[in-house]
């Protein structure tokens, strides 16, 4: 099943200042390629701040015993 | 991995929800289970232990020659990733699966760390930066060089072997992990390195599976990953250097790739060297090749200390027949 899509709208110069930018470099077929890899960037960094572990304060207790009974710790 | 995933993956190298994923992961049956859509199925391992429950969703046909054109880039069934394609069943189980329980390792079970045991570790260990190290091999000099090059520049090393299914001439599974106890225990600093064992099978797909290697152990915690020459390569499919610049193509991985040259001895360098610092050429080069190793090692021949630390040749000559036939 192929990738929805969907538009948003950027101001005209810009897009024509990526145009001007992709022409240059190699990579990006076109200003949405572009735009997407843009925000896939900014968007990720983010989630990364955002992301608790995945675990609680007991599992890091149990965790530490294991650790320490395999020599880790 | 249901259609519309499998669908985005061979196709966009990203799961239908933007996350990136660039290996099919499959669960493939000989025929349709006896359910309805809804219906949770217990998957058993195959000792028969309870492993995963999957909510059924129904199932699929894949198109092997799709899969392998497009994952592999090849249609070869001499790529031991693509003669595994064709020799599966192709009808695949869609369906969200619920791991049950901690699985039982097997071997080397004091060596297998989960994804939430080693983030607790490299937190108390004080690691805010961790490098992973993915290997199937082995160490000789120049993974040395190349692990301890990338630790100069972070908190800690994580050295994760892959155990499981692999090709003929490979080391095996206990040979590896003699090896690398034996370097550790000789030439790292205990409080900078950790090593944990991955059980895994081998795809062999080049740059796509080196996107994966970098997926698993940023579950693991490590904040970067070696990426080397010809990263999950196998012959000549994949350009030498092609799995560093698919991670172009990620700039939303969550781990920063370490690309490094290849490293070796040079006769005319006196020392270690890469293809990035050292002028010279192949003939100067220390450098054997699988076959002349495996050739070595059958006769109990160590190799020079240039290509091989003594102790880790002592460990895989421990072994009567360290490679898999």
């Amino acid at each position: 099943m192929p990738t929805k899509y969907t538009t948003v709208s950027i101001p005209q110069p810009l897009h024509a200042k990526i145009e001007k930018l992709i022409a240059k470099k190699r990579g990006f077929k076109s200003v949405s390629d572009y735009v997407t890899y843009v925000l896939r960037e900014v968007v990720a960094m983010h989630e990364t701040k955002e992301v608790p572990e995945p675990f609680t304060s007991t599992d890091v207790e149990e965790i530490k015993q294991r650790l320490k009974a395999l020599g880790y710790l | 991995m249901g259609e519309s995933d499998y669908g985005c993956v061979i196709d966009q190298m990203r799961l239908s929800d933007d996350v990136p994923w660039t290996l099919p992961v499959l669960l493939q049956v000989e025929e349709g289970p006896d359910a309805k859509d809804g219906d949770e199925l217990l998957l058993r391992s195959e000792e028969g232990a309870p492993a995963a429950v999957i909510g059924y969703e129904g199932t699929f046909r894949i198109d092997k020659k799709e899969y392998a054109s497009k994952v592999f880039g090849t249609e070869d069934q001499a790529h031991p990733g693509v003669a595994k394609v064709y020799s599966s069943t192709g009808l695949a189980v869609s369906g969200r699966l619920k791991v049950v329980g901690r699985q039982d390792p097997g071997t080397y079970a004091e060596y297998t760390l989960s994804p939430k045991e080693t983030r607790v570790l490299f937190a108390e260990k004080g690691w805010q930066t961790v490098v992973a190290f993915q290997t199937r091999n082995a160490p000789h000099i120049n993974h040395e060089y190349l692990q301890k090059s990338a630790l100069a520049l972070v908190d800690g090393l994580f050295v994760n072997p892959v155990l499981g299914k692999k090709k003929p001439g490979d080391f095996k599974d206990e040979v590896i992990v003699d090896a690398y106890k034996a370097l550790i225990g000789q030439y790292y600093p205990r409080n900078s390195v950790v090593m944990s064992v991955l059980h895994y099978e081998m795809q062999y797909a080049g740059p796509k599976e080196a996107i994966m290697h970098a997926i698993m152990r940023k579950n693991f915690g490590c904040t970067h990953i070696i990426i080397g020459r010809d990263h999950a390569g196998v012959g000549n499919y994949y350009r030498p250097y092609a799995a560093q610049e698919i991670f172009g193509e990620f700039p939303d991985l969550g781990i920063a790739p370490m690309f490094f040259r290849e490293f070796y001895y040079c006769t005319k360098c006196a020392g270690i060297a890469s293809e990035k610092t050292c002028p010279h050429g192949e003939e100067d080069r220390l450098n054997f090749s699988g076959t002349k190793l495996r050739k070595m090692f059958g006769e109990g021949e160590v190799p020079p200390k240039e290509f091989m630390r003594p102790e880790v040749a002592q460990a895989i000559l421990a072994h009567r027949q360290p490679f898999v036939e």
